[in-house]
């Protein structure tokens, strides 16, 4: 598409703006590019930060999770700490006291963060913008208290958490665990890409951006704005809770402090620096908040939450839009240059 | 006409029966009754405060009738939540535009072909066959109404940067995605000049002719309503003042007097 389409979208400033569905995603150049990146830079790199990427890119998936349910339906969560949890610990229970097989633990803690999700949401229907974010905010506080209850402690292992085993890599392949594991999520992540904008593209999530839009009108054409809306909390949900059982294999470890509010206002802030409401962002926005506490904390061990927010400040004064409006910048920049 | 024509002809599309509605102590409605004839279009006009936008919300479901009831072909809709009105065959526009303003053009069109198709989240994302041959018979479809409606070379272009008179098409755009029996019009002039008052005019008797749609016109625009409309129905504060063809309607002493006032008040 062109990019004088796309800088129609990114006029003003709202917090919530959204984008038409074409320009939800990358073209097809800039995708491989992104893709042989991601499949190529672990061949040359340590251990350690093979396991960053990893982390990348399943904070990446629970930033995707919030934005279809933010830039797609319009509703606001900080909660999804808490769905994140709840993945993490279905299939570290499922794995250490099931002895079930890692990857099919995922499917499952989708399944029942999405149903999880779709409950939270029927009271949530009553509530939005920021009623609907403290309502999940009380969700996110209370899970790690939930996780600790004596009552549940045989089960989740309570303050002490449980430990869970790291996989080898399947048929005697050559590959460190940690490299295994990344091409593993690698896989995970690109089907999950693949599905949301799928999910974005076609009816439903036409119904979801309706709803975001204007929801008498959207009723008035029939799409039933409560089940929708429930929909969009259970799908983000769901796949929070997939990036909470790969997160849990990540790691080999869950316990409830792991997941405090502090997790879902990154995820929220992941999502506003990738752009709200496009998806290919949110492997930025997964990047800003893994690696730019770190970077902070290079440039000073003491004030290192000052010059974090001296950063974040930064970005959101200059790329408000965040890296969509990079992205724009960049296309533009491209095409004036073929021009010439 | 035909047999079949005048026996369609005498059993009313939509009919409205002794609808009131109260709100706290306030008679919005008073036992306002007519009847919508097939292929007709219908004129509601009224002073402000007459309760047009009171039955208009009745029809479209947003307000629940105090008593009376409301039949399409025949079945009350009154147990219909507002999501279930697409489906049987009413459509309607907003008296604002309430268009998706995100969404580009054919976008909000294809929201309109929302109650006409189905899917469900999983088919959905995994793009299965038969979605896309639904999207694919849907576009096709919606591609027609772009055209009919000369939205063509805006179909891909955000609607909130759209001339007001534009997004009023698309708005009828999406509204005809749903293949209405009956399009509910909430004062369509509204915002437009002059010229582009008659023009709306026309386009809307075309709607009708080329679709065999029956609307409903809730307007002030007298020019509008007296140019256009076939039958029209006068409220004031909530009663139905005088019903019958424009002229008649024009011509009715209470009707005047309720616009213009009278000497003896």
């Amino acid at each position: 598409m062109s990019a004088a389409e796309e800088v129609e979208v990114v006029t003003e400033g709202q917090a919530v703006e959204a984008v038409p569905k074409r320009a939800m995603t990358l073209g097809y150049g800039t995708s491989l590019v992104v893709l042989a990146a991601l499949v190529l830079i672990p061949l040359f790199v340590k251990n350690f930060i093979i396991f960053q990427m990893t982390m990348l890119l399943i904070y990446g998936l629970a930033v995707l999770a919030l934005n279809i349910l933010t830039g797609g339906s319009g509703q606001f969560s900080l909660g999804q700490s808490a769905f994140y949890a709840v993945g993490a610990y279905t299939s570290a229970i499922l794995m250490e006291h099931a002895g079930m097989n890692y990857a099919l633990t995922l499917p499952i803690a989708g399944i029942v963060c999405f149903g999880f999700g779709f409950l939270f949401g029927q009271p949530a229907l009553r509530l939005s913008g920021v009623y609907l974010a403290l309502a999940t905010f009380a969700l996110a506080t209370a899970m790690p208290q939930l996780l600790k209850l004596g009552y549940f402690e045989h089960w989740t292992g309570g303050v002490q958490g449980l430990v869970v085993t790291k996989p080898d890599a399947p048929f005697g392949l050559p590959l460190s665990q940690d490299m295994w594991l990344y091409y593993f999520t690698l896989v995970v992540t690109i089907a999950i890409y693949v599905a949301s904008v799928n999910l974005l593209r076609s009816r439903s999530g036409r119904a979801f951006m309706a709803i975001r839009d204007n929801e008498i009108a959207a009723s008035a054409m029939g799409v039933d704005v409560a089940l929708y809306k429930t929909l969009a909390f259970g799908v983000s949900a769901g796949i929070t809770g997939v990036a909470g059982g790969l997160g849990a294999i990540a790691v080999q470890f869950v316990a409830p402090d792991g997941y405090t509010i502090q997790l879902a206002i990154s995820l929220f802030l992941g999502m506003v620096v990738g752009g709200v409401g496009w998806l290919p962002g949110s492997i930025v926005g997964s990047a800003f908040i893994i690696f730019v506490p770190n970077i902070a904390e290079g440039i000073s061990k003491g004030l290192s939450g000052a010059v974090f927010g001296v950063l974040l400040f930064l970005v959101i004064f200059l790329v408000p839009h965040g890296a969509r409006q990079v992205a724009i910048v960049a296309q533009q920049l491209a095409a004036k240059l073929k021009k010439n | 006409m035909t047999q079949a024509q005048l026996a369609q002809g005498n059993d009313p599309l939509l009919a409205v029966r002794d609808v009131s509605v109260v709100f706290g102590g306030i008679i919005a409605l008073n036992g306002v009754s007519f009847d919508m004839r097939h292929g007709q279009i219908l004129g509601l006009i009224g002073p402000n405060g007459a309760g047009k936008t009171t039955l208009f919300n009745c029809l479209s479901r947003l307000y629940q009738p105090s008593s009376g009831d409301i039949l399409m072909e025949g079945k009350s809709i009154l147990s219909r939540p507002p999501h279930r009105i697409a489906e049987i065959g009413i459509g309607r526009t907003f008296q604002n535009v309430a268009l998706f303003p995100n969404l580009s053009v054919i976008d909000n069109v294809r929201v309109g072909a929302h109650a006409r198709t189905s899917s469900d989240i999983v088919s959905d994302s995994l793009r299965l066959a038969w979605v896309r041959r639904g999207e694919s018979d849907m576009n096709k479809k919606v591609h027609d109404i772009l055209g009919y409606l000369d939205l063509e070379d805006v179909a891909h272009t955000v609607v909130s940067g759209l001339p007001f008179g534009t997004q009023k098409r698309v708005e009828l755009a999406r509204a005809l995605a749903a293949d209405p029996k009956i399009l509910l019009l909430d004062e369509p002039a509204g915002g437009l000049n002059h010229e582009e008052v008659y023009v709306l005019g026309d386009l809307i008797r075309k709607i009708r002719d080329d679709r065999k749609i029956t609307v409903l016109l809730v307007e002030h625009h007298m020019g509008l309503v007296m140019s256009i409309a076939d039958h029209v129905v006068a409220l004031n504060f909530g009663r139905k003042l005088a019903e019958g063809t424009p002229a008649q309607v024009q011509a009715d002493p209470d009707v005047i007097k309720a616009y213009l006032g009278s000497k003896d008040q």
